[in-house]
């Protein structure tokens, strides 16, 4: 049988805790096994230092050094026909090594193959823009800079894509809190009121599960309204959209005169 | 000599009707709600629907303007973001007093499913709000309410400029 879990709380809980668990692996299959990416893998040997090459759900993938990147897409592109630039990134390994993996995601079109340039660089390096090779570039690089922090040269407008210009630290990181560090929880308060609103406004409420019954500043009870800040009342009324007796010149629908038809006269 | 005789005190009593100032002035600022016609995500389907010909908003004396200037309720209709958020309050303080919001679903009530780093936990934490109003999104009917339920609220308000302070104001 299957040992119980207590369901309090799960979303807090890592998913798996198993000691001996592996994640796991996308298996890799040799270069040779693919004629086009053998041919590929064979000329970019002869021009640039390639570290590492495997193939991986029919797509390509080459380590190579930060320093040859630009050349590398340029080789790519003018002689291997990988004429379209899908997507680059990063991933964030820094924690295990201090470093962030990029990735440049490829596509043939005359080829129909798909392949994957990759390198690692330290935390603070800084790496070269491929924005004058592919104009997909452009905005994926901004957002890697604006997730990751990863710094790049060469880019003509290196700014934040998605978050504000001075929003402090890079969310995608694995360091960064979901529910964001301290600057982002009072970002709005700050930015509008000034840091001395912060006590009269109060911090964010997270807990999506949390009922106050008795709390008329924030929700009423069902039945239970009463207006802002009000005193709680037992008493249960029934909120309606019209006073009782009816207002200026239009009089009040009673449900009592309501008649539901059947059929269409 | 009088052709009808006028029973003044009664309900139906029309050409004369008894009321107050206070409740002349807020009935008829209850009847020409002007929103602004502003949407931030998929709630703006449904007051865009709301507005349409089917719903039509447009019975209830509720007119979509395009200026903050012309407007007297402000529907936050969506996720208000944190980056969003600055513009949101000086459309807010850019609307003449008097003026009223409606925070029209989850994601403006509480900041909905998205509890992360980048929206802001319920619109009310830059914005004093009227009517909150359930929903992901709510559907027209919904909105028609809980416009009707704002109507009713004004209604018991008094008429004088000097309305009570809202919080964060």
């Amino acid at each position: 049988m299957r040992k119980y879990i207590d369901k309090k709380n799960t979303q807090k809980k890592a998913y798996y805790n198993d000691r001996f668990y592996k994640a796991p692996q996308i298996p890799k299959e040799e270069v040779d096994s693919d004629e086009v990416f053998a041919k590929d893998v064979e000329s970019l040997r002869s021009k640039f230092n390639i570290k590492e090459t495997y193939i991986q759900r029919g797509q390509l993938v080459v380590y190579i050094e930060p320093k040859d990147i630009v050349k590398v897409i340029t080789f790519l592109r003018d002689e291997l026909a990988y004429n379209f630039l899908s997507e680059l990134s990063a991933i964030d390994w820094l924690a295990k090594s201090g470093e962030f993996e990029i990735f440049y995601q490829m596509l043939s079109t005359s080829k129909r193959k798909r392949m994957r340039v990759k390198y690692f660089i330290k935390e603070k390096q800084e790496i070269q823009s491929v924005m004058g090779i592919y104009k997909s570039a452009d905005w994926a690089e901004r957002e890697m800079y604006d997730m990751f922090g990863v710094k790049i040269t060469g880019h003509h407008y290196m700014k934040r894509i998605l978050m504000p210009d001075d929003w402090h630290d890079h969310p995608l990181r694995k360091t960064y809190p979901l529910h964001g560090d301290e600057e982002a929880q009072w970002y709005e308060i700050d930015k509008i009121f000034g840091k001395e609103y912060r006590d009269i406004i109060g911090p964010e409420e997270r807990d999506s599960a949390k009922i106050v019954e008795k709390d008329t500043h924030n929700f009423a009870r069902i039945k239970h309204e009463v207006p802002f800040g009000a005193e709680y009342s037992e008493e249960p009324v029934d909120t309606d959209y019209q006073e009782e007796d009816g207002i200026l010149i239009v009089r009040k629908l009673s449900k009592k005169d309501v008649k539901i038809l059947k059929e269409r006269p | 000599m009088a052709q009808h005789k006028i029973n003044y005190l009664s309900e139906g009593g029309l050409p004369v009707a008894l009321t107050t100032v206070d409740k002349l002035v807020q009935w008829g600022r209850s009847n020409s709600l002007w929103p602004m016609t502003y949407g931030l995500a998929c709630c703006a389907i449904e007051m865009m629907a709301t507005g349409g010909s089917r719903y039509d908003f447009d019975r209830f004396g509720t007119i979509f303007r395009a200026s903050p200037r012309q407007s007297d309720v402000l529907i936050i209709a969506g996720t208000l973001t944190k980056k969003h958020s600055p513009f949101m309050r000086r459309l807010y303080d850019q609307m003449s007093e008097p003026k009223w919001v409606i925070s029209m679903g989850s994601c403006a009530n509480t900041g909905g499913m998205f509890n992360t780093y980048a929206t802001v936990q319920g619109a009310d934490r830059i914005i004093p709000v009227d009517i909150y109003l359930p929903g992901c999104a709510p559907r027209p009917e919904s909105l028609q309410y809980a416009l009707m339920l704002l109507q009713k609220k004004i209604r018991k308000e008094p008429a004088s400029r000097k309305l009570k302070p809202k919080r964060l104001v």
